[in-house]
């Protein structure tokens, strides 16, 4: 029996808001590193975590240029996460749900992303070990 | 695979979305298949009080057409099948009577939840 594990996991933060967001990119990190396959529903403002216009910037209270100043961007880190999960045998799929992308405009995610519906979030979630929802408050 | 699904925050966004979004995934998840029941708990109990009336707003002569009908919400997932459970001492705290509330409601204590939650394979607390 494979040690392999398969999680759905739905944010609903929204980027730059709070710590959620970057609670759960540890959690899928560490699930992806070990080569556990990870599903990403996201709801709400979640959608816009790989929404790719996002654009580092300049800081003048760090004093500093853009590439100075190196500014996380979460599709950045999204990316990253997808290519750490192939390196470890493992897989990171992220469906963004699709009305919540029609409402925000951020219709143009990077590669990887799928758009989907509650639907895929039900056929993930039946076909995985387990389900993390981390809602917003 | 029985999902609980715990709704505890509470007009959050149902204005912009004329609707309460967790409540909203529920009738889209249950048209897809899923196995679900709800519990409403904290301020999300009030989601249940019958004649709730979000209607008249309008910014710059722009006016909501369809506000958010939250209880008529809830009450078309009990029509779909889905069980909905309140806390009874979260609608007791909040001075609400059993009459004020739509029908078809399960309720149970808060003492009951764990219980209650034995019952699911997966419990999603939004």
């Amino acid at each position: 029996m494979s040690d392999k594990k398969m999680f759905t996991i739905v944010l609903m933060d929204a980027p730059y808001e709070n710590a959620r967001a970057t609670t759960a990119f540890r959690i899928i990190d560490a699930a992806v590193r070990h080569g556990h396959t990870v599903k990403v529903f996201a709801y709400e403002g979640a959608v816009a975590l790989p929404f790719a216009k996002q654009a580092p910037h300049a800081n003048a209270v760090h004093g500093r240029d853009a590439a100075q100043e190196d500014h996380p961007n979460p599709k950045d880190w999204i990316a990253a996460m997808m290519q750490a999960a192939e390196q470890a045998g493992g897989k990171l799929e992220w469906i963004n749900c699709g009305l919540c992308v029609d409402e925000r405009g951020v219709g143009e995610a990077i590669a990887g992303v799928t758009r989907g519906s509650p639907a895929d979030l039900w056929k993930n979630a039946t076909a995985s070990d387990n389900t993390l929802v981390i809602p917003t408050k | 695979m029985k999902v609980l699904n715990v709704i505890e925050v509470a007009y959050r966004a149902t204005i912009e979305e004329q609707d309460d979004t967790v409540v909203w995934i529920t009738h889209a998840m249950k048209g897809a298949g899923a196995d679900l029941t709800v519990l409403l708990r904290g301020n999300a109990v009030s989601y249940a009080v019958k004649g709730q009336d979000a209607s008249g707003l309008s910014f710059g002569g722009k006016t909501q057409t369809q506000p958010p009908h939250l209880d008529d919400d809830v009450a078309k997932l009990i029509g779909k099948g889905v069980d909905v459970y309140v806390v009874e001492d979260d609608v007791a705290e909040r001075g609400l009577e059993r009459s004020e509330l739509i029908a078809g409601l399960k309720t149970v204590p808060r003492n009951g939840l764990a219980k209650l939650f034995a019952g699911f394979d997966q419990i999603w607390h939004w």
